[in-house]
């Protein structure tokens, strides 16, 4: 994983709640079985609209995705993470995401933030009149700046430090790895296997 | 003070505490699909990692199969790729595999609880957001991205941080011609697409008990639909009934032993929810989506709302976007909102109890002129049972098309699915924009409201009939 620590960007403005996970890459892109190649599936149903958001020109090269509540409910398809990376995106901001998208995001270097919703708004008006206008989020600080606008945010010590370290959570689990074989050796016997 | 009967579950499969770091949670349970399963096992070849627990871990083809002509091969390249990747994942790695056309073969949350893999007080996880399925059997079961796919494949553990508890109370009974499915779209009416966010619900109350095992698998199915990660149930008789005598379920000395701990397994009487919501069954009818996501929903008898009767203006927007989408108009009755296809079926209403409930309802009628009926079943097993007691028969009189089992329609990512404009009643779990096929329309219904509307051509309840 790329590790996070402070990025500056422009911003795009997604003035949708509920934005499922199903939006930002349709089923038809998960048939893939390399982890390469989603971000043409990035919103491919709503990209077919030339007034969307991601089609104007003045977008082009954006960084940070701001959008409405409850971005990246539904499926718990990681994909949706790839393909936003892959298009060029390292934040997410949102007043509230799905907990699987949030999840899979901090395990792949995608920082999702969440501000409040005034904020998000006001961060969404700030970049629809000035396109190059541009957002710093400092995860060491953890805030996200712009002009004279300075939001802190919450996240956790712990995946604060992963995602600055570019840490994979496998190698970190495996370090315990003597306390896993001593956990198996207690568990419940009758337990079912699939053998 | 006391505990919840998620904390009961979570506290036993601690591995690892430590101050300032993630809990590391032990996985009893790992169940393995061909959609989010292929770039985890790349991972695990590229690190040099071996499936640490291949004899807890069971995969199935369902996402892509077809569900007609099992013999041939796939038709999509792409489909067909993906499912041989998941059998050369799983002889390699040496895991459990149902192939199409296997009789063991179905959709993953469907042949979990049936071969009685599904236990209470386990924790199950799949990279799937509907694993909280398994919650019914009051297990700790939730979906997970592809990265912890490879993280439970190569150490059979997850790194959590404890979610918050909710309960939903549901007091009363339903009244007749009311099930799961009506409830659980209900609950989630009420509460919102984020308010379950950040906590495992625990669904109790008299109409919560009275449900079967498969009632219960449909609502805590849908609890990722309120944005909690899991749902779960206290096991009961119920419970212990449809597990006794299921090919892993235990047996003799052993049986005796794990009811005596299931029974364990309730929230105590002086345990502390962080957020609580309390439903009056007997208000409950039969419920049907009119938007975009699973949280736009109303009474059957109730019209199409007007997005200006939204106070939110995020609702308000949602609504206006929803109903264009849609192609409806605010204040036409649902029960003259026409539609092209029925679908029953997926991980939510796949069972044996949702296709006897179709055939009950088209025994002696038939599908209306210009309407399409798919009805596909959850597992090959639940086809094998249906087709026993002939409800298949019933169901092809009715002139609806009886299928192999899989996801089909649900998401379609076989060759079952909408086309643009056309609008559906379907037993699955999500109305999102596009999820039935790029352009199509979804209303959620249970599975006798998707019968009675196949029926009339329009949205109906039996009652209706």
């Amino acid at each position: 994983m790329e590790a996070f620590t402070t990025h500056t960007g422009r911003a795009v403005p997604l003035r949708r709640s509920n934005v499922d996970t199903d939006q930002i890459i349709p089923a038809v892109w998960l048939k893939q079985v390399s982890r390469t190649g989603f971000d043409q599936g990035l919103f491919s149903a709503w990209r077919e609209d030339p007034d969307f958001v991601l089609n104007q020109p003045q977008y082009e090269g954006a960084s940070i995705l701001v959008a409405g509540p409850d971005f990246g409910t539904g499926s718990s398809r990681e994909h949706a993470v790839w393909a936003l990376q892959q298009y060029g995106f390292r934040v997410v901001i949102a007043p509230r995401f799905g907990d699987i998208f949030r999840n899979n995001s901090t395990k792949m270097g995608l920082l999702p933030v969440i501000l409040p919703a005034e904020t998000v708004e006001a961060l969404q008006a700030q970049a629809e009149q000035d396109p190059k206008a541009e957002i710093t989020v400092d995860l060491g600080e953890r805030h996200v700046r712009s002009g004279d606008l300075v939001a802190p945010f919450e996240i956790d010590d712990y995946t604060r430090w992963r995602l600055m370290e570019g840490l994979d959570d496998i190698g970190l689990t495996l370090r315990h790895a003597d306390d896993i074989t001593e956990f198996e050796s207690r568990r419940i016997p009758w337990m079912p296997t699939t053998v | 003070m006391g505990r919840t009967l998620a904390d009961k579950v979570y506290d036993a499969h601690v591995v690892r505490r430590a101050e300032g770091e993630p809990d590391l949670l032990y996985i009893d349970l790992h169940l393995v699909h061909e959609v989010t399963s292929p770039q985890a096992f790349d991972g695990l070849r590229m690190a040099d990692r071996k499936v640490r627990r291949p004899d807890l871990t069971i995969a199935t083809e369902d996402h892509n199969v077809p569900t007609t002509d099992l013999l041939k091969p796939i038709a999509d390249p792409v489909s067909r790729t993906q499912v041989e990747t998941l059998r050369k994942n799983a002889a390699e790695f040496g895991i459990r595999l149902h192939p199409m056309g296997d009789d063991g073969q179905g959709i993953v949350h469907v042949i979990g609880p049936q071969l009685g893999l599904t236990q209470p007080g386990m924790t199950v996880v799949c990279g799937d957001s509907h694993t909280s399925t398994h919650g019914a059997f009051g297990a700790l079961a939730h979906g997970i991205g592809t990265s912890e796919v490879e993280h439970v494949l190569a150490t059979q553990t997850l790194p959590q941080v404890k979610p918050k508890m909710m309960a939903v109370t549901v007091n009363g009974s339903l009244p007749a011609g009311v099930t799961a499915k009506d409830l659980i779209l209900a609950i989630i009416a009420e509460i919102g697409t984020g308010g379950g966010q950040g906590h495992i619900i625990e669904y109790r109350g008299q109409a919560v008990r009275e449900l079967s095992m498969e009632g219960r698998m449909t609502v805590c199915n849908m609890s990722i639909e309120a944005g909690a990660r899991a749902g779960m149930i206290a096991p009961d008789e119920t419970t212990f009934e449809y597990l006794k005598g299921r090919p892993h379920a235990p047996q003799g000395e052993d049986w005796d032993k794990a009811v005596e701990y299931w029974k364990s397994l309730r929230t105590d009487d002086d345990a502390v929810f962080d957020k609580e919501v309390v439903i009056d069954a007997s208000t409950l009818a039969p419920f049907v989506t009119w938007g975009t996501n699973p949280g736009q929903g109303l009474p059957l008898s109730e019209s199409v709302p007007d997005p200006a009767a939204f106070d939110d203006p995020t609702d308000r927007q949602a609504a206006e976007r929803a109903l264009e989408y849609m192609g409806l108009t605010a204040g036409t009755p649902l029960r003259e909102v026409e539609v092209d296809t029925v679908f029953v079926g997926s991980c939510t209403n796949g069972r044996i109890e949702d296709l006897r409930a179709v055939a009950g309802v088209l025994e002696g009628r038939k599908v209306a002129d210009g309407v399409r009926m798919l009805v596909v079943p959850g597992s090959m097993k639940v086809k094998k049972q249906a087709e026993e007691e002939g409800l298949n028969e019933v169901i092809s009189a009715a002139g609806a098309e009886w299928r192999e089992a899989g996801c089909s329609m649900c998401l379609a990512m076989n060759p079952d699915k909408l086309t643009p404009g056309e609008r559906s009643a379907s037993t699955s779990n999500r109305n999102f924009e596009g999820r039935q096929g790029p352009g199509g329309r979804t209303h959620l219904v249970s599975p006798a409201v998707a019968a009675a509307t196949a029926v009339t051509g329009r949205l109906t309840a039996p009652a209706d009939l």
